[in-house]
């Protein structure tokens, strides 16, 4: 692959990303180019580095990168704190979405909505415009208007947790969405549900990392391309069938 | 026996008068009897154990004029004899000057308007508010206890709740004193066969303040929620005190107290659940967690679990910390930047006291004390 930063549809270059955790190197070296309208999957076994890459994209400071750039609309990424990367659109859905006893659902997303939109210079909304907002969003989910009362992912079961993280993901209209393995825990219903949450957001404007160990949800949100990951580098590339292939060969070859 | 000082003198000048008008009967007596205690062991010290970390010297040491009081006739309620005055020397000093009234709920009523006990002290003045509360077999009610006292005041106040057989009583105590009045409560409480008690005591306000409360159950199937917030800033102090006494068997008891400290506060639990020998198939949960917010800001906290029975369910728990890492993480990658982040984590950890709350109006009025101590714009966390 050619790296090439002219391209004027480029939304993401990780170039050369060194980058660890208490002193030990994870990454070693990838190299990942998203542009916008595109659904890339990385796959790989454990410990091959997937949640490290979501995790240094998103800026967690227990994280540190050792080498390489990260350049996000043809900015530094690494130098943005974890927030301003967030208004800036970029978005994680987290593996373990936290739970925030005492914050409502709906307080917490009009408050994110709100900064982002003090950030962009749109409109900001008061309770009661958000709400409409947020139910608009809910459908893209198919969550029910009772979860916007309840505190944060308190409570909630596995598969409400990530439908709650794609909700998230709708209300905040990311530039670039990491999806970090989004489908585990889920069964087969819950899947569907956020795939074709996922599939409704996508569009041409946006980019979509979909970090994930099994090819299962690859049937339900078809990627542009994937790459497989494997001790800290990208070891190989390519189309939809790349997801196929290891689902028969496994991860040894 | 501590000297008597020009205020212990004041006080009995006080007594005699209340007495005085208030007629000589057995209510008398034992305001006298209570008198003399607080005579001979004067205010606690940070000597006694229970008070190692809450000194009271500056209560000890300032001059308030007794008011507010009266007397019932010569009536004395049965409940008064067993009122534990000899908890300490407030107790003794509240039995002594007490204004005492009391509220019965009828067997089988359900009432829904709360019933409110509001008390509050000037400048200067001791207020000794003592409240008896009967709630009858069948009963349901429900108790707005508020204190909202001004500058340098002092309340010294007592509530006596007896919840009957399968009566059930939800009781929401808000300490919102001036940040230079003095506070001293005590909640005694006990269940009847199947009563059901469920408490809130939230603390705000006092420069010095302390609540103690104690469950007992007296009979089996009663359960008890004895929660509580304490939301300190600048150099308050505030201690609590709780004993839950699972005397009998099969009884149920869960406890969740909060505490946010800032600036140089300083917070005490002290949370003792009593499994005794008899009593068998008790479930009994506790737990304190406090928040932190800055370097000089300090708890004590000590839950303890004595149990003297092997068939029962025991746990217990107390943490003191910062905001967790992982939920701050969390704010930040939706885009919150880091202030209001953290303020509305330390909002989150106070609202799940406040939640519990089932009045609006009282809720609504915390929500807003609540935002007002956070490090926010006005206006920015609300709903």
């Amino acid at each position: 692959m050619v790296l090439c930063g002219e391209k004027k549809n480029m939304l993401l270059e990780v170039k050369e990303l060194h980058a660890g955790i208490d002193g030990k190197e994870i990454l070693k070296g990838l190299s990942l180019q998203v542009e916008r309208g595109e659904v890339h999957a990385i796959m790989g076994p454990n410990g091959s580095g997937k949640s490290t890459l979501s995790k240094v994209l998103a800026g967690h400071p227990s994280y540190e990168v050792i080498s390489g750039k990260v350049l996000y609309e043809g900015k530094n990424l690494l130098e943005l704190e974890p927030d301003e990367r967030a208004r800036e659109g970029v978005f994680m859905a987290f593996q373990y979405p936290v739970e925030v006893p005492g914050v409502s659902n709906s307080q917490f997303l009009r408050l994110a909505y709100n900064e982002k939109m003090k950030h962009t210079g749109g409109e900001e909304l008061d309770p009661l415009e958000f709400n409409d907002y947020l139910k608009e969003k809910a459908k893209v989910v198919d969550m029910d208007p009772q979860f916007f009362k309840r505190s944060v992912n308190e409570g909630f079961s596995g598969g409400e947790k990530k439908r709650n993280e794609i909700l998230q993901m709708a209300v905040l209209e990311p530039k670039l969405a990491i999806l970090d393995e989004t489908d585990s825990g889920l069964d087969i219903d819950a899947l569907r549900i956020v795939a074709e949450g996922v599939n409704k957001l996508r569009n041409e404007n946006n980019g979509i990392i979909l970090v994930t160990h099994y090819q299962r949800l690859l049937n339900f949100i078809v990627p542009d391309v994937v790459h497989v990951l494997a001790n800290g580098r990208i070891v190989k590339e390519g189309g939809k069938e790349l997801a196929l292939e290891l689902e028969e060969k496994g991860y040894d070859w | 026996m501590t000297a008597q000082t020009a205020k212990q003198i004041h006080y009995a000048k006080a007594l005699e008068a209340l007495i005085h008008t208030a007629g000589a009967g057995e209510l008398a007596e034992l305001r006298r009897a209570a008198f003399r205690y607080f005579n001979e062991t004067g205010y606690p010290s940070v000597r006694d154990e229970d008070w190692k970390y809450t000194n009271v010297a500056e209560i000890a040491k300032s001059e308030f004029n007794a008011v507010g009081l009266r007397g019932i006739d010569d009536l004395v309620h049965p409940e008064l004899n067993e009122f534990n005055y000899k908890r300490n020397g407030f107790t003794a000093l509240n039995l002594a000057l007490a204004d005492i009234s009391k509220r019965t709920i009828p067997a089988n009523q359900m009432i829904a308007e709360p019933i409110k006990i509001r008390a509050s002290a000037v400048d200067a003045a001791m207020h000794a508010p003592h409240y008896i509360f009967v709630a009858e077999p069948g009963s349901e009610s429900t108790i707005l206890e508020i204190y909202e006292s001004e500058a340098r005041s002092f309340v010294n106040s007592a509530l006596q709740i007896i919840v009957g057989d399968n009566a059930c009583v939800t009781h929401y105590r808000v300490q919102k004193d001036s940040a230079e009045a003095f506070h001293y409560g005590v909640t005694e409480v006990t269940l009847g066969p199947h009563a059901r008690y469920d408490a809130t005591n939230i603390t705000l306000g006092g420069a010095i303040s302390r609540h103690d409360i104690d469950v007992k159950f007296t009979a089996e199937g009663g359960e008890t929620w004895v929660d509580g917030l304490y939301m300190l800033n600048g150099s308050q102090h505030h201690d609590t005190h709780s004993l839950i006494d699972h005397a009998v068997p099969n009884c149920t008891s869960h406890q969740t107290y909060k505490g946010v400290l800032n600036d140089k506060s300083r917070g005490v639990f002290n949370g003792k659940v009593l499994v005794r020998e008899d009593a068998h198939g008790t479930d009994a949960q506790q737990s304190n967690k406090n928040l932190l917010l800055s370097n000089e800001a300090r708890v004590d906290t000590k839950p303890q679990l004595e149990i003297f029975n092997d068939d029962v369910k025991c746990s217990h728990g107390a943490t003191v910390g910062q905001l967790e890492e992982e939920e701050l993480f969390y704010l930040l990658t939706r885009g919150l930047p880091e202030n209001l982040a953290k303020n509305l984590l330390t909002y989150g950890f106070a609202e799940a006291i406040i939640q519990k709350i089932g009045l609006d109006e009282i809720k609504a009025d915390l929500d807003e004390a609540v935002l007002n101590r956070l490090d926010v714009k006005h206006g920015s966390l609300r709903i």
